[in-house]
């Protein structure tokens, strides 16, 4: 399909091609809007937070519309920011660099999304239904239990919706790797980009039911009169608590791996190096998700658990600093003896690297149960947890946008701005941040809507508010950036950076096929492999055939849509029973359509030889 | 491989729920479905060990009175053969016998269904003899919610083998269907699975603490 | 406990890390001027921990910087292609072993300290003297019943400071966490039955803060209470002013007179107890007289009463106070405020906190006079440091 048709297509056509689109490529761009926006969004709420927070016993917003911004904060950022912009880079690239015409689950991958994007909009009604959640990302029973309105079962309902999707996705993943690779494209030599997203996929499947089960009794306790976090019913609201960082824990990492896995792919490419101890980053990975798994306990020291389960858990949290460790070593010592090439994309691999340093330092000093103590929901866990996820994930993400770009887009981000960005963002993030170790330690806990004159906390809040300001400003110029880049429309190369992996193998626009033939993978990094070979492309691996493709259909979004609908009569049932109406419709739309996808046949379609040579000759 | 090839149900490959790629995913996909749904059971079943006759102020019957074994043993027995027959099933179904197939997976959603009008029955003994409800304690709560979640697996996985015996009832056996009916059975497989836990943890274990 | 951890501190106070720590915040609040044997251990702890950090750190760095130098892209070296180096076992192995070490070095007295802090055990000889102060969280506020005393106060918790204090922590609705940075770290209040142990050392005379750590709701940032550490001998007075209480006692002025009569006519008595009645409702006044602030948070004195009296809404927004009694205009308010300020049972208050007068205990005294009398010299020119 040539651009110039695709510039013809009316809007209406495209927004149906959207909406039904089962191509993974479009749904990363599903994913990049959505995610965006949330971005965005969550961006507006923590400057709300600062604002409120820029001098002493402010009275800027309420303390109950503090609570809301600030639950809506993190969890916007966690599951309807963080988790989407990383799928749409995983959407995006991963099929492309292991060589696949497609994901395994292409209807599926659809469905994730829509329920991402329907769980996202049913939270965020609740800005005017009458009050956002307020009890924390966490959502601690009882506080969560006991909150008036309907925030919490806004809270409960779209958090279950989005999080069917991202269980939907991270299978979707799996399976993809594991059975679409193309040939020679063995495990080791799956890109690490590839192999985090695999992981990361693992650690979706195995965290997210505990979140389920827990968002389930939430609602049933809520919503359904069930008693699992009502003391005097004989519950136990610490069951929550456990439910919640047995999903939680295990949710940085699905976060951050990806993180790691983008950074392993841009530090190679522009130190033009392969990347150092690949083996043991695929180790150092799979051993991070594995006591990932082990330590959520960390997040409960305080809860009175007893000395040894602290004991155990603390010292298994200490352990997860070793295969970090490893890494850090690895992508330095990737650039040791390289051609460093300081790109926007690089320029944020190397903020990466100390400032996910001091996240990881300060990880081990709340390891250290004891001393957590001291530590524990005050602003040093606020700081450390900022330099986790913005030093690693914000700055992954941006860093992986950058890179990606021309390969998304055929566009490039202007390189000029992209540094501005990225200097005026990285400075602003150090100090927003790094004032809030010492903030907790001087006495200021976390989730604090004001802190009183006189306490040595005015100086400390004043410059992290400073720092936020500029980190906004990075983050405007970044849209800006895109604004820029999409209009003035210049097409590039579809290898802008001289990449090393099989996404950059493929022609710019990637056609909808991907691959016209499946490529033949003859190392790690293959196209750098083919390029020293002097050949400069893939080989195929197989003759040109057709192709197999997936039809469109407008079935996930029905789905989502009906459970959207259905969510709605279900919180609102306890007011009146007639919103059971509401909720039985959207089930019958979600159930109906279910059905309607099974016994409706849905083979697909081929692109035929003939028609591939015959493009093939009008590109060249 | 055309569509004509993917709907012919004569000269069907030795294993044809993996003979495509897209049978070959389903099949990893489902397997991977079925690790999550263990997680989300293995939650269920710490909640129900944490608030096991939890009654807090309010008065609650405990389990060695509640449960009776006799209808839980005639339940396990039910699902048990009913996972039996289900193999029966796969077993036609890779020799290419369709009416067999049909007939076996038939035999599977009656047992099916017994065990939940069992089911059914035992929470009406529950409820109108023993005030044993959802809402009246923790443990009520945590009860119904684990035994209530597998029921639901139950309720879901006899509509689906259902929906794909009418839906392929006229036209056999095929290379789009097999990995489906494959793909159910599995699923009604790990809902007995899940049984056997409960019928272990809530009821024996229930009996005897 | 010291030991070991002791001489490595000693060692950090040369390189100036303590000192600098040491000037942050505020000194009866911030966790990095330790006052007690808690926090001094913990911050014992925090420097180990920030001292192996800033080693890794600076090792990260400095490679990380030559790198950076050295291997950038040079004019005319746009096509030079490096040598693709696969990995190095030795290096490997070198990055998996030292911090394995480093963390094995920071294990131990982690483990050692978690369950130092976790022992709630009196030591055998004090056993039957131990004092022990079961705490109550509420929205928004914090309640104090000593035990075996027979004392109950809210907001303002009075310790000797020659002895541990054992808590047991207990909430009546949300999730809160008790907090004195400078004396001790957090331990959680959770709801009814499921009650936590700890204990609470101060060192030196003082008026520290205490916070909630736990998100409780919208006043959560307001849930301020004080810990008042007082010498042994100070403390004992006070346990005896607090026990002979007349809670009928007449005020002394009229408008407090007055006050007392609106306090009981518009049914603040039926949430706050004056004397040691287990009335828990709504903070404990007894001894509000000594109080250092109002409802935590507002400077102590009668205008900021009158305001909390007239719209307690305003200053702490979602606390269970308001409108559970008839509006108050400002001469009533005023009048009450006469009598809670009138409120003062105990010779001992705030200010023999932060006099840093040091009283030695009745009993130590009749033990074993001359020896303590040295020690108590000794201990008073500490304080006064």
């Amino acid at each position: 399909m040539s651009t110039h048709a695709a510039e013809k297509r009316s809007f209406g056509a495209v927004l149906w091609d959207y909406l039904t689109t089962v191509d993974h490529k479009k749904i990363a761009v599903l994913y990049l809007i959505g995610g965006g926006f949330f971005f965005v969004l969550g961006g507006l709420e923590a400057m709300l937070i600062r604002i409120q927070l820029i001098s002493p016993d402010n009275e800027f917003i309420s303390a109950q519309f503090y609570n809301e911004v600030m639950t809506m904060h993190g969890t916007t950022m966690i599951f309807l920011a963080a988790m989407p912009l990383l799928f749409a880079l995983m959407n995006a690239v991963v099929p492309l660099q292991i060589g696949a015409r497609d994901v395994a689950f292409p209807f599926i991958n659809a469905l994730g999304f829509w329920l991402f994007a329907f769980g996202g909009i049913l939270l965020n009604l609740s800005w005017f239904l009458g009050g956002a959640p307020d009890a924390g990302w966490t959502a601690y029973a009882p506080l969560s239990i006991l909150s008036p309105h309907h925030g919490i079962d806004f809270y409960a309902v779209g958090l279950q919706i989005s999080g069917f999707g991202t269980l939907m996705a991270g299978i979707n993943f799996l399976v993809t790797i594991i059975n679409m690779r193309a040939p020679g494209m063995t495990y080791m030599r799956m890109p690490l980009f590839t192999w985090t997203t695999f992981v990361a996929s693992v650690l979706i499947l195995f965290a997210f039911p505990p979140l389920t089960v827990g968002l389930f009794e939430m609602i049933f306790d809520r919503l359904f009169g069930a008693n699992f976090f009502k003391p005097e019913m004989g519950g136990n609201v610490i069951i929550w608590e456990h439910l919640f960082w047995i999903f939680g824990h295990p949710e940085v990492y699905i976060l951050v791996l990806p993180a790691f896995g983008i950074f392993s792919e841009i530090i190679p490419t522009f130190s033009k190096k392969r990347l150092f101890g690949y083996s043991s980053m695929v180790f150092a990975t799979v051993l991070i998700a594995f006591l990932g798994f082990m330590v959520w306990a960390h997040h409960m020291f305080t809860v009175g658990l007893g000395p040894i389960a602290n004991s155990i858990f603390a010292v298994a949290t200490m352990a997860i600093a070793v295969p970090t460790g490893i890494k850090i070593f690895n992508w330095l010592l990737t650039m040791w003896g390289g051609n460093i090439r300081i790109t926007t994309p690089m320029l944020y691999a190397l903020g990466f690297i100390p400032s996910f340093t001091v996240g990881g330092m300060t990880g081990v000093m709340l390891a250290a149960a004891a001393a957590d103590l001291q530590y524990h929901d005050s602003y040093f866990v606020v700081a450390h947890f900022h330099y986790v996820i913005v030093g690693g994930v914000v700055l992954g993400v941006l860093a992986g946008l950058t890179y990606w770009w021309p390969r998304m887009f055929g566009t490039m981000l202007d390189e000029k701005l992209g540094k501005w960005t990225f200097w005026i963002f990285f400075i602003g993030f150090h100090l927003t941040f790094f004032i809030q170790h010492f903030l907790g330690l001087m006495g200021m806990p976390r989730r604090y809507w004001k802190f009183l004159p006189n306490q040595g906390l005015d100086l400390g809040n004043l410059i992290s508010t400073i720092g936020a300001v500029l980190m906004a400003v990075g983050a405007v110029m970044f849209v800006w950036n895109i604004i820029k880049t999409t209009v003035k429309g210049e097409k590039v190369s579809h290898d802008p950076w001289d990449g090393r992996t099989l996404e950059w193998a493929v022609p710019s626009p990637t056609p909808e096929y991907n691959f016209k033939q499946t490529p033949l993978v003859r190392g790690l990094d293959p196209l750098w492999v083919e390029k020293m070979e002097g050949n400069g492309k893939m080989i195929p691996a197989e003759p040109l055939g057709d192709i197999h493709m997936p039809n469109s259909s407008f079935l996930p979004f029905m789905m989502s849509l009906g459970l959207f609908i259905a969510g709605i009569g279900v919180i609102y049932q306890v007011d009146h029973k007639a919103w059971w109406i509401v909720a039985a419709i959207g089930f019958i739309i979600t159930f109906g359509t279910m059905f309607l996808r099974s016994i409706k046949d849905d083979l697909g379609y081929h692109i035929h030889k003939e028609d591939l040579e015959d493009e093939g000759a009008g590109v060249k | 491989m055309t569509h004509d090839e993917m709907l012919r149900s004569d000269n069907l490959p030795h294993e044809p729920e993996k003979a495509t790629l897209e049978g070959k995913n389903k099949f990893l996909g489902f397997w991977f479905f079925l690790g999550g749904e263990t997680v989300l059971f293995a939650s269920l079943f710490g909640t129900y060990l944490a608030l096991k006759n939890s009654f807090g102020s309010e008065e609650g019957v405990p389990t060695t009175e509640l449960f009776g074994l006799e209808l839980v043993f005639i339940m396990t027995v039910l699902l048990l053969t009913s996972s039996l027959t289900s193999v029966y099933a796969m077993y036609h179904m890779k020799n290419h016998d369709f009416k067999k197939m049909q007939l076996w997976l038939g035999v599977t959603v009656l047992l099916g269904a017994a065990f939940l009008g069992c089911e059914i029955y035992e929470f009406y003994h529950y409820v109108h003899h023993y005030e044993h409800t959802f809402t009246a304690h923790a443990f009520g709560s945590a009860f119904y919610t684990l035994v209530g979640f597998h029921g639901a697996h139950v309720v879901f996985g006899l509509s689906w083998i259902l929906t794909l015996m009418i839906r392929n009832a006229r036209r056999g056996l095929n290379l789009y269907n097999a990995p489906k009916f494959y793909v159910a059975s599995l699923y009604w497989h790990f809902i007995d699975v899940v049984w056997v836990f409960i019928f272990t943890v809530v009821y024996l274990m229930g009996k005897v603490a | 406990m010291k030991g070991w951890m002791g001489r490595f501190r000693a060692l950090f106070l040369l390189s100036g890390l303590t000192l600098l720590l040491s000037g942050c915040g505020k000194p009866y609040l911030s966790a990095l001027q330790p006052k007690g044997e808690g926090s001094e251990m913990l911050f014992n702890l925090m420097l180990l921990s920030i001292g192996i950090m800033i080693f890794v750190f600076l090792v990260v760095i400095i490679i990380y910087t030559y790198v950076v130098l050295k291997f950038r892209q040079k004019k005319g070296q746009e096509d030079y292609i490096p040598k693709q180096t696969e990995g190095s076992h030795l290096l490997e192995t070198v990055w998996t072993v030292i911090p394995i070490i480093l963390l094995l070095i920071l294990a131990v007295p982690t483990v050692q300290y978690t369950f130092a802090l976790s022992d709630t055990t009196p030591d055998e000889e004090v056993e039957d003297d131990a004092l022990w102060i079961e705490v109550t969280a509420q929205q928004y506020w914090w309640h104090f019943n000593y035990k075996d005393l027979n004392i109950q106060t809210s907001q303002e918790l009075y310790i000797p400071t020659d002895q541990r204090v054992y808590l047991e922590l207990t909430s009546l609705d949300v999730i809160h966490s008790f907090w004195i940075p400078t004396i001790s770290g957090k331990m959680d209040t959770n709801p009814i039955e499921n009650k936590n142990q700890m204990w609470i050392h101060a060192y030196e005379e003082d008026v520290y803060w205490g916070k909630c750590a736990e998100l409780c709701g919208p006043s959560h940032s307001l849930m301020d209470f004080k810990v008042v550490a007082v010498s042994p001998g100070e403390f004992e007075q006070w346990v005896e002013d607090m026990q002979n209480v007349n809670p009928d006692a007449e005020p002394e002025t009229v408008a407090a007179q007055e006050g007392r009569e609106l306090f009981q006519e518009n049914s603040c008595a039926a949430c706050h107890a004056v004397g040691s009645s287990p009335v828990a409702v709504g903070p404990n006044l007894t001894s509000f007289g000594d109080r250092t602030t109002v409802a935590g948070v507002l400077e102590y004195d009668k205008e900021s009463i009158v305001n909390w009296l007239m719209d307690p809404e305003k200053y702490k927004p979602g606390n269970q106070m308001t409108k559970k009694y008839p509006e108050l205009d400002e001469e009533e308010a005023e009048k009450i405020a006469d009598y809670l300020m009138s409120l003062k049972p105990s010779d001992i208050g705030p200010d023999d906190a932060e006099d840093g007068d040091y009283i030695k205990a009745q009993k130590d005294e009749d033990n074993n006079d001359e020896n303590t009398s040295e020690n108590n010299n000794e201990e008073n020119t500490e304080d006064q440091q």
